[in-house]
């Protein structure tokens, strides 16, 4: 039995605020919950600098608690620390040790948002969840599968992170600001008199003070006891030849420039990074340029897998602009021959494939 | 409280008409509050502004008035913050009791844990998660024999149990039995040399410094003669009551747990561990359906932590997340815990639709991690029309139902909230 109860996810930010005020005005029953991922105050090392992440500060928290008893509709705090520590936070870590560039809101969605999160919904009686992602949702009667686009503020647009959602998540789920341009969101919140209504965006990975996430690293290892020369290894060309000496793989992505303290007469990049030698390779930018790659565990989103090759648009990280491609099902994997070689493709990033504003799926790029 | 906040507004500390009316039903509840803790003089108890604040005093005044180079105390591994983080920082050694599976005190552990320079005995009455109630008599003769200062907490037992033991402290919070919040009191014996915590004025015998809370006092005491006058027979209402909600859980709900029951306890608290259930989860599906319970510690965020109290039980941190705790008042009948059970009941099956597990009484039952999407949504909902009323607050009728039933229509309480059940913190 249906029971009408939507338990919408409340982060203190705009979005999220506006998405519970949006339904409360429409006269939807909703609870407002707020999920308790990280202890900001657990790595004193980051602390020290002053900094501290965003994401369930008591701040925040008291911003969504405020906008809750604002409307007054039933809100709670829901501790999920563990699971986002274990689901989350160590694949982040585990991943540029292993010479990948992770992206946690990525797992954060399949496993925590879309996951935990729902069950807890449920647990409590709610039939459906909302969140303020920008995305939208829709049933195609006729292929009978709920179908992903982008949202109507191109900018804002969050597809690229919601990869992972399975049919049987986006039937419970609700986008209500999928349709709407951000500052129309933020004119929605002054209407209807939220007090964070002004807020600022906010940026980055969430439990990542300043986006520092090298930094972040080096204090989990110290937390969890990992001794700093574990991490340390050589700067070598395509050719082997050593240039020098780094901290931490963890420090360097692909396509990175900037902060190699090496001379070079022409400009050098990250090409990859060696997990097991610890060794970070470097070379010019057209080293950067692949035309294929392939990718694991893709989930069907809006389409259901093909026999044949499909073409769409492959988006490879999250400003990345989605180029062209031809897509082939190859035993489970999926192999993307680009039109065109793509700059940077990078192993642990998500493919996101599009079809105009429709997102076909996504995976993780080998 | 209203006459006292109108007629007897002066400072109590006053030489004017205003203040000697102050002063007079301030004294008056003085000597209330001595019939509760059965202290022989008045002046043995001094009012503060609750259990947190009469801890810190009784600890901290005890180890600072000490002249000893080393001191020690001994405290157990399932009392409240308000005398673990004390004792923490307090300028002294401290040993840590443990608690079996059965939640309460060894008093020979306590006896082997004594050393020349303890200067302090600190174990509760009662706890506030499990209900175990400590052998306070066996653990002050052991002091006084050792002639070692016993303070016990009894936020949790005063207006509840008799005391019948000679402590030299004993901690009481207004809330727990009836007052407003922001009300309490430490019970200190004669001749206990206390250091204050505060500077200030010489308030309460210069243990106590500040204008004293009149209103709260009053209140405090009122509510203190009502329990000397009801508490044994409320006491065995409330026991019937607690019986009965364990009873019917137990029988409509497969693998359930009551922790501690073999032990003496509070007769309000029942803390229930029904096996792989999130306990989070059922405090708030049974908070939309009307009934205040809790689970676990409430945190700086209000998200629920796992319970010091239940891992020195001897629980997993899984099993922990998956205990629920039921306080009873004063206001709750028959009736509502039917009720309550009707709902338990519901959520349980639900929560183990959505989430199977094996159960069988097995110490590690396993929680199958699903997709989250495999069950059915959604129980009927319904909601009560009980008494909007909380148990723990008669003397303040101001505060009363303000809050309550802003979500529902109707909404009663069976406990204090997380918060003020654990807490004395807020």
């Amino acid at each position: 039995m249906a029971t009408n109860l939507t338990a919408v996810a409340m982060s203190g930010g705009v979005d999220s605020s506006a998405v519970a005020a949006l339904l409360h005005s429409q006269g939807l029953p909703i609870v407002g919950l707020t999920m308790q991922l990280w202890n900001q105050r657990r790595l004193p090392a980051l602390a020290a600098d002053g900094a501290t992440g965003r994401c369930c500060s008591i701040d925040d928290v008291y911003d969504a608690r405020y906008v809750a008893q604002h409307l007054g509709v039933p809100y709670y705090v829901v501790n999920f620390e563990q699971r986002f520590e274990e689901q989350v936070v160590k694949p982040f870590v585990d991943d540029y040790i292993n010479g990948r560039t992770p992206i946690p809101c990525t797992l954060c969605n399949n496993m925590i948002k879309f996951d935990q999160f729902l069950e807890m919904a449920e647990g409590v009686g709610a039939d459906k969840i909302a969140t303020g992602h920008y995305a939208r949702i829709a049933f195609n009667e006729t292929s009978g599968r709920y179908e992903l686009r982008r949202s109507v503020d191109q900018g804002k647009d969050q597809t690229y992170f919601l990869f992972g959602l399975t049919q049987q998540q986006l039937a419970r789920t609700m986008f209500p600001l999928g349709g709407m341009l951000k500052p129309q969101v933020r004119e929605l919140a002054r209407e209807l008199g939220l007090p964070v209504a002004e807020k600022p965006d906010s940026q980055e990975i969430c439990f990542v003070p300043n986006g520092d996430y090298a930094a972040f690293i080096d204090a989990y290892f110290a937390e969890q006891g990992v001794p700093r020369e574990k991490t340390r290894g050589e700067i070598v060309t395509l050719e082997g030849k050593v240039l020098g000496e780094h901290e931490g793989a963890h420090h360097f992505t692909v396509g990175q420039r900037k902060g190699l303290r090496i001379s070079n007469p022409e400009p050098l990049y990250v090409i990859s990074t060696e997990p097991l030698t610890q060794r970070v390779v470097v070379g010019r930018n057209d080293d950067l340029l692949r035309g294929r790659m392939e990718v694991r565990d893709f989930n069907w989103i809006s389409l259901a897998e093909p026999a044949a090759p499909i073409r769409g648009e492959v988006k490879i990280r999250n400003r990345h602009l989605a180029a062209p491609a031809t897509v082939t099902p190859k035993g489970g994997r999926l192999e993307v021959q680009f039109d065109e070689p793509q700059r940077a493709v990078t192993p642990g990033q998500g493919a996101a494939i599009y079809q105009g504003d429709l997102v076909v799926g996504g995976g993780w790029i080998v | 409280m209203l006459p006292v906040l109108n007629e007897a507004y002066g400072n109590a500390s006053s030489i004017h008409h205003y203040g000697q009316a102050a002063r007079q039903r301030l004294e008056l509840a003085r000597r209330q509050v001595q019939a509760l803790v059965g202290a022989s003089k008045p002046t043995e108890v001094v009012f503060t502004s609750g259990g947190t604040e009469s801890n810190n005093l009784a600890i901290t005044g005890i180890v600072n008035a000490s002249t000893r180079s080393r001191k020690h105390i001994i405290t157990s591994t399932i009392e409240h913050p308000a005398v673990l983080a004390v004792c923490d920082a307090a300028d002294a050694e401290v040993t840590y009791v443990p608690v079996g599976e059965s939640g309460v005190v060894d008093p020979d552990d306590v006896r082997r844990a004594l050393r020349p320079e303890t200067v302090l005995i600190t174990i509760m009455h009662a706890n506030n998660e499990i209900g175990t109630v400590q052998p306070v008599e066996e653990l002050a003769a052991i002091a006084r024999e050792a002639a070692v200062t016993f303070h016990c907490d009894g936020v949790q037992a005063a207006g509840k149990l008799a005391l019948n033991a000679t402590v030299d402290l004993y901690t009481i919070s207004g809330h727990k039995f009836g007052a407003p919040k922001g009300i309490g009191a430490l019970y200190v014996r004669e001749k206990i040399k206390l250091a204050p915590l505060m500077r200030g004025g010489k308030q309460e015998r210069e243990r106590r410094p500040g204008t004293e809370n009149v209103p709260g006092a009053v209140a405090m005491g009122r509510a203190a003669g009502w329990a000397v006058e009801n508490f044994q027979n409320e006491a065995i209402r409330l026991a019937g009551l607690r019986d009965r909600l364990e009873r019917g859980v137990a029988e409509a709900v497969p693998g359930v747990r009551i922790n501690c029951r073999e032990s003496t306890r509070t007769p309000n608290t029942s803390n229930i561990l029904f096996e792989g259930i999130e306990g989070e989860a059922m405090v708030i599906a049974l908070d939309l359906k009307g009934f205040a319970v809790s689970s676990g510690a409430a945190c700086s965020s209000g998200a629920v932590e796992p319970s010091h109290v239940l891992t020195a039980i001897g629980l997993k941190r899984e099993e922990a997340r998956s205990c629920l705790r039921f306080s009873l008042g004063r206001q709750n009948n028959e009736d509502q815990v039917d009720r309550l059970i009707d709902a338990v009941v519901a959520s349980a099956a639900h929560l183990r639709r959505l989430s199977p597990v094996a159960v069988g009484g097995s110490q590690s039952a396993r929680r199958t991690v699903d997709q989250a999407v495999t069950g059915r949504s959604g129980e009927p909902r319904s909601r009560h029309s009980g008494n909007t009323s909380t148990p723990d607050e008669i003397a303040d009728d101001a505060s009363r139902g303000g809050d309550v039933s802003r979500f529902f229509s109707g909404k009663f309480t069976v406990v204090h909230g997380i918060k003020s059940s654990t807490g004395r913190a807020e």
